[in-house]
C-alpha cells in the first residue's frame, strides 16, 4: 500500500528557490524496482536530509542524482535547468557545480592528502600550479588538516579521512554537495561530530547539502529539511519539527523504532522473569 | 551474443581511452610513472627469463645443428628465434604476469572502493586518468623490454654456445650480425607494440569492470578479474602472434 506524499510548509515557503528538483525518478535492477517515482525539491543553501531504513533505495537515489547510476525514468532539474546526462556538455556542467562525498570516502590511497585535494583542480581547471597549491592548502587548513598535507590517507584516522574527503569535495567551490551515508559505521560520538562538521562547513561555505542517512537523531538536529524514503517513494517531506510531530504511519514507525525496540525488550524480559507454569 | 557485446564494449573502452590523450591534463607525468611501473619493476624478470631463454636456445640449437655439422650457424638460430618469435611473445607474457595483473588488481580495488566513481563525479575522465597513461607507457615499455630480452637472450646463447660448448665467439656474433635484417627487427617491434596495446587494454578493461563479474563481489571480484585479465591477455598474445606472423612471413 502506498501512502500519499506529505509535504511540510518549509518547502512551500521557499518561493520556488530550489537548486535541485527531482520529478518521478524511477530505477529498477532487473525485476526489482528500487525507486518507484521519487519526487523532491532541495532548497538552495540548505541542508536537506533523506532518511530511510537500509535497503530503501537512498544510496541508489543519490547515485542517480549524481549520475553514477542512470535512472530508468524521471526528470532531474538543477538550478532550473533540466539535466540530460546523455549530453556531455550538460553532464560536465553539472559535475563542475556539484561534489559527491562517498560512504567510504573514496580517497586515492596512493596520493598524499594534498594531492587528493589538488586532483580535481589539476584535472578540471586551467589554474597554474601556484594557485592550485594555494587553494588546496587553504581547503586543507579550513578542515584543520594543514599539518597532514604530506600524509597518505591510510595513515589518517577515520574522522580525518572524512574531513579530507570533504576538503576534496569543497575545493572546487561547488554549489551542491551530496553526502552518501556520511556516518555509516561510526559510533554515536563520531556521528555527532560528522554531522556537526557538515553543518559547520555548509554554513561556512554556503553550499547546498543533500545527505542520505538512517541516523534519525543527528539528521533531525542538523537538517533544515527532512524527507523519508520508504519502499522507493518519498512518503514525507518537511521540517524536522514537522517530522517529529507527524502522524504519518511510516514516519511514526521509523521515528518510534527505538521506543518499539525498548517495548519489545521489556516484554521479553518480563516473559523471562515470569514463573514457569507447573 | 554476450561475447559479441563484450567485444564491442571492449573496443569502445580502448577507443575511449586512446582518444582521451588529447583531453587529459598533466598526462605525461602519469605516463612517466606508468613507464616506471611497467618498465623498471619488470626489469629483473625480463633479464632472468631472457638469459635463460638464450641459454636453452644455445644448448638445444647446438645439439641440433651438431647433427648436421652446422654449429657455426648457432648465432643465426638463436638470433632469429629470439627476434622473430620468442622475445616479443615471452617478454609480453612476463609483462602480463607482472604489470598486467598488478594493473587489473589495482583498477579492481579502485572500482570496489568507489575511486573510479569519485573521478567521474569530479568530472575527471576515469579512462583518461587511469588507463590512457598505461596504454601510452605500453607503447614504449613493450618494445624496450623486448629489445632488452633479445640482447640478454643473445648473450645467454653465446654463453652456452661459446663458453660451454666451444663455438667460436667471433663466429657466433658474426652469424648473428649476418642473420638479423631490418625486416626482422620491424616484425619484432610491431609485435611488441601490438602485444603491449592488446594486453594492457585487456588487463585495464577487466580491472575497470570488476564490478560486472558475474557471481562475485568485493575481493572475490578483484581476484576473478585479475585471473581473467592474465588468461585472456596470454591467449590474445599467442593469437595475435599467429595472425601477425601469418601476414608478415
Amino acid at each position: 500500500m502506498t501512502t500519499p506524499l506529505q509535504t511540510g510548509s518549509e518547502i512551500g515557503g521557499q518561493g520556488g528557490n530550489f537548486l535541485l528538483e527531482v520529478d518521478d525518478l524511477r530505477k529498477s535492477f532487473g525485476p526489482h524496482a528500487v525507486l518507484r517515482g521519487v519526487s523532491l525539491a532541495v532548497p538552495r543553501g540548505r541542508l536537506f536530509t533523506v532518511l530511510g531504513p537500509s535497503g530503501a533505495g537512498k544510496s541508489v537515489l543519490l547515485k542517480c542524482l549524481a549520475n553514477i547510476e542512470e535512472p530508468d525514468d524521471g526528470q532531474i532539474s538543477f538550478d532550473g535547468r533540466r539535466l540530460d546526462f546523455r549530453d556531455q556538455a550538460s553532464r560536465d556542467s553539472f559535475r563542475r557545480r556539484c561534489s559527491f562525498l562517498f560512504q567510504g570516502n573514496a580517497l586515492f590511497d596512493s596520493l598524499t592528502a594534498f594531492r587528493n585535494v589538488a586532483l580535481p583542480l589539476e584535472q578540471t581547471t586551467s589554474l597554474g600550479r601556484g594557485e592550485i597549491r594555494g587553494r588546496a592548502m587553504e581547503a586543507l587548513e579550513q578542515l584543520e588538516l594543514g599539518d597532514y598535507a604530506d600524509h597518505y590517507p591510510g595513515t589518517l584516522s577515520g574522522g580525518m579521512q572524512k574531513r579530507l574527503a570533504l576538503a576534496r569535495a569543497i575545493v572546487t567551490q561547488p554549489e551542491m554537495v551530496f553526502f552518501d551515508e556520511p556516518t555509516a559505521g561510526l559510533d554515536p560520538l563520531r556521528r555527532n561530530a560528522v554531522f556537526a562538521m557538515i553543518a559547520k562547513y555548509q554554513t561556512l561555505f554556503g553550499f547546498t547539502a543533500l545527505i542520505v542517512t538512517h541516523d534519525i537523531v543527528e539528521a533531525l538536529v542538523a537538517s533544515d529539511t527532512v524527507a523519508l524514503l520508504h519502499q522507493g517513494e518519498i512518503c514525507f517531506c518537511g521540517t524536522p519539527d514537522e517530522f517529529a510531530s507527524s502522524a504519518h504511519p511510516v514516519v511514526q514507525s521509523f521515528r518510534d523504532s527505538p521506543a518499539a525496540l525498548r517495548s519489545t525488550l521489556d516484554g521479553l524480559r518480563r516473559g523471562a522473569d515470569a514463573p514457569e507454569p507447573s | 551474443m554476450d561475447q559479441v557485446r563484450g567485444l564491442g564494449h571492449f573496443a569502445l573502452f580502448t577507443g575511449q581511452s586512446l582518444s582521451a590523450v588529447l583531453a587529459t591534463r598533466r598526462l605525461w607525468t602519469r605516463v612517466a610513472r606508468a613507464i616506471y611501473e611497467q618498465g623498471f619493476r619488470c626489469l629483473p624478470v625480463i633479464l632472468i627469463v631472457g638469459t635463460f631463454t638464450g641459454l636453452v636456445l644455445g644448448l638445444q640449437g647446438y645439439y641440433v645443428l651438431n647433427r648436421f655439422g652446422s654449429e657455426a650457424l648457432l648465432g643465426v638460430l638463436v638470433s632469429l628465434s629470439l627476434v622473430r618469435e620468442m622475445a616479443p611473445v615471452l617478454a609480453a607474457l612476463m609483462l602480463v604476469g607482472q604489470a598486467g595483473s598488478a594493473l587489473a588488481a589495482e583498477l579492481g580495488i579502485q572500482r570496489n572502493s568507489e575511486q573510479i566513481a569519485a573521478l567521474d563525479t569530479m568530472g575527471i575522465s576515469s579512462c583518461g586518468y587511469l588507463v590512457t597513461p598505461r596504454l601510452l607507457a605500453a607503447l614504449f615499455v613493450f618494445p624496450a623490454q623486448t629489445a632488452l630480452f633479445v640482447a640478454v637472450g643473445l648473450w645467454g646463447g653465446s654463453l652456452s654456445g661459446s663458453l660451454l660448448l666451444g663455438v667460436d665467439p667471433g663466429v657466433y656474433w658474426a652469424s648473428v650480425q649476418r642473420a638479423v635484417e631490418s625486416e626482422d627487427v620491424r616484425e619484432c617491434l610491431l609485435k611488441a607494440v601490438t602485444f603491449g596495446l592488446l594486453t594492457i587494454s585487456i588487463c585495464a578493461y577487466q580491472g575497470f569492470h570488476a564490478h560486472r563479474i558475474r557471481g562475485a563481489t568485493g575481493a572475490r571480484a578483484v581476484s576473478a578479474a585479475t585471473t581473467k585479465a592474465v588468461v585472456l591477455s596470454s591467449i590474445a598474445v599467442l593469437a595475435a602472434d599467429y595472425v601477425i606472423t601469418s601476414f608478415l612471413i
